[in-house]
């Protein structure tokens, strides 16, 4: 197995509250890894670390590395926006654009340029379908996406996140607001998604991490506590802690 | 003893409530019923007539309307780029306050100091004259704390979502304040912009030197002409000529004809406002 995503001594703060501790873990290549760990573990800011969304938010401070097929993305020769082509994400809160449909998806392709109107089409297309929701949405691609329901929204955000033809996507809590149907619907779409993508997914719903993930990582006040293969987390975790998530003593 | 306390404050609500009314519908019913006596098509439509006894109000109200859309095509640009710069861009938390505290107290300024203002600057040292120009800049500064306020207050209330979403896509701050930010904050920036319009189209002392002229034969040819304007108008009437049992009722009405207006303008924006909350979805 390739690693695509790798940290090595990752600190991370906000302020001066530090929030990942000497963080290292390895992101498998088209495969799909879970983090899991009870609220406030960092596993949302570990993820964040991977397209420098972080950036976003003043006041934080990172030390270590962030490898992208070995290369570091903090390294000041980045280009970020080109690295979040390569690193495409999908939020807990379900957020279309208020835009048409086929403009949600069209709108990475518009950012960076370059596409005339045949390619668009087509492209979009083949995103949709990629995310499963072509056969819903043919007929309705110029409606707003908020007359789709739940589901269909966060499978349009995948196919916003997939049109760009990222390599890694970072799925962030996908489906915490979303029925157990829908749910479904995305962890088929995401062990599809696999096979072309590296896939990251945060989740605190251990039953989640169990059915998607091949490698899972628990995670716990900042700390990176166990990473390993996801049957042997699930049935032999090595570390105390570990054992005592998965069997419900705390979280 | 505590009950009547609570019924003591209960009457002075109830009467205060009371005066707001009447004074409101009494301004309203006041203007109309004077007003009306005046009001025809041909009072809209003629120019004055007769040394101001005669005729009707149609330059002042051309006049007021290049004002007001003058002001406008100054301070909305000017009021939604500083919006932006406010919630998108600048980084200093403190340097923010200080520049809202500034906007704040441009809102405080009394309108005569504009007017005053617009007279040394625009009018004598740019060299603009008394002209539709001067009175839309002038007009155009009072109102801008107007529209720096509700474009802030919009384009704070676009969900982090959309601005996270269309980051992680790739896209600039440029692009994602273009394509992600404005379009779903633009009905709030329109709001903002129409009561703008209507602030700066009843705005008086802000004119008397900049831009406003008692009488004039026709209608302003280009930006650097004076221009009648109707709430000058009004005050002109009252003031000079004298022939008050004719210029008097021409004043109401031209009063009611700006009452219409302003009301008019700011109606829209409530009826924007009322669409764009039942259309959003977020």
């Amino acid at each position: 197995m390739v690693d695509k995503l790798a940290t090595r001594n990752l600190d991370f703060w906000y302020g001066k509250n530090q929030v990942l501790k000497d963080v290292n873990i390895s992101i498998p290549e088209k495969a799909i890894t879970a983090i899991m760990g009870p609220s406030g573990c960092g596993k949302s800011t570990l993820l964040r670390v991977f397209n420098r969304l972080n950036d976003l938010i003043g006041g934080t401070r990172l030390t270590g590395q962030v490898l992208l097929d070995g290369v570091d993305i903090y390294d000041d020769s980045m280009d970020v926006s080109s690295l979040r082509k390569r690193v495409g994400m999908v939020f807990q809160s379900v957020n279309p654009f208020p835009k048409t449909i086929f403009e949600n998806v069209a709108y990475g392709l518009r950012i960076h340029g370059g596409h005339d109107r045949a390619e668009l089409q087509s492209k979009v297309i083949r995103s949709l379908q990629s995310a499963v929701l072509w056969d819903e949405v043919k007929d309705c691609l110029h409606r707003s996406a908020f007359d789709l329901s739940g589901g269909q929204q966060q499978r349009l955000c995948i196919a916003r996140a997939i049109a760009v033809e990222p390599e890694v996507l970072l799925f962030d809590e996908p489906c915490s607001a979303l029925d157990p149907i829908s749910t479904a619907k995305i962890e088929k779409l995401m062990e599809e998604l696999k096979r072309e993508y590296t896939i990251a997914i945060v989740t605190h719903n251990i039953q989640q991490a169990a059915r998607v993930s091949d490698f899972t990582a628990f995670m716990l006040l900042g700390e990176l506590v166990e990473f390993g293969k996801a049957e042997q987390i699930f049935t032999a975790p090595k570390d105390r802690r570990t054992e005592n998530y998965l069997t419900g003593k705390f979280g | 003893m505590r009950k009547t306390k609570q019924l003591l404050g209960l009457l002075a609500i109830r009467i205060s409530i009371l005066i707001v009314l009447v004074s409101l519908f009494a301004i309203l019913i006041f203007i109309a019923v004077r007003g009306f006596r005046v009001l025809d098509i041909g009072f809209l439509l003629q120019p004055p007539k007769a040394g101001m006894t005669k005729g009707g109000i149609f330059p002042a109200i051309i006049g007021t309307l290049y004002l007001a859309l003058g002001s406008i095509c100054f301070a909305l640009p000017l009021g939604v780029f500083s919006a932006i710069y406010l919630t998108e861009y600048a980084k200093l938390r403190r340097w923010v306050r200080v520049i809202k505290i500034g906007v704040n107290a441009l809102a405080g300024v009394p309108s005569v100091v504009f007017g005053l203002f617009g007279l040394a600057v625009f009018v004598k040292f740019f060299k603009f004259g008394v002209s539709i120009l001067a009175g839309s800049l002038t007009l155009g500064i009072l109102i801008l704390p107007i529209i720096i306020r509700a474009s802030e207050e919009a384009i704070s209330a676009v969900p982090r979502g959309f601005r996270e979403a269309s980051f992680a896509l790739g896209a600039s701050t440029w692009q994602t304040v273009t394509r992600a930010v404005l379009p779903p904050a633009l009905p709030g920036i329109l709001t903002g912009a129409i009561l703008g319009i209507g602030r700066a189209a009843g705005e008086t002392a802000p004119i008397l030197f900049t831009a406003a002229t008692f009488y004039q034969r026709r209608l302003p040819h280009s930006i650097f002409d004076e221009v009648m304007a109707l709430p000058y108008h009004i005050y002109a009437l009252m003031t000079e000529g004298t022939k008050p049992q004719f210029q008097v009722p021409i004043a109401y009405g031209a009063a009611l004809v700006l009452l219409f207006l302003v009301l008019g303008v700011s109606l829209t924006a409530i009826v924007m406002r009322v669409r764009m909350r039942r259309a959003k979805k977020w």
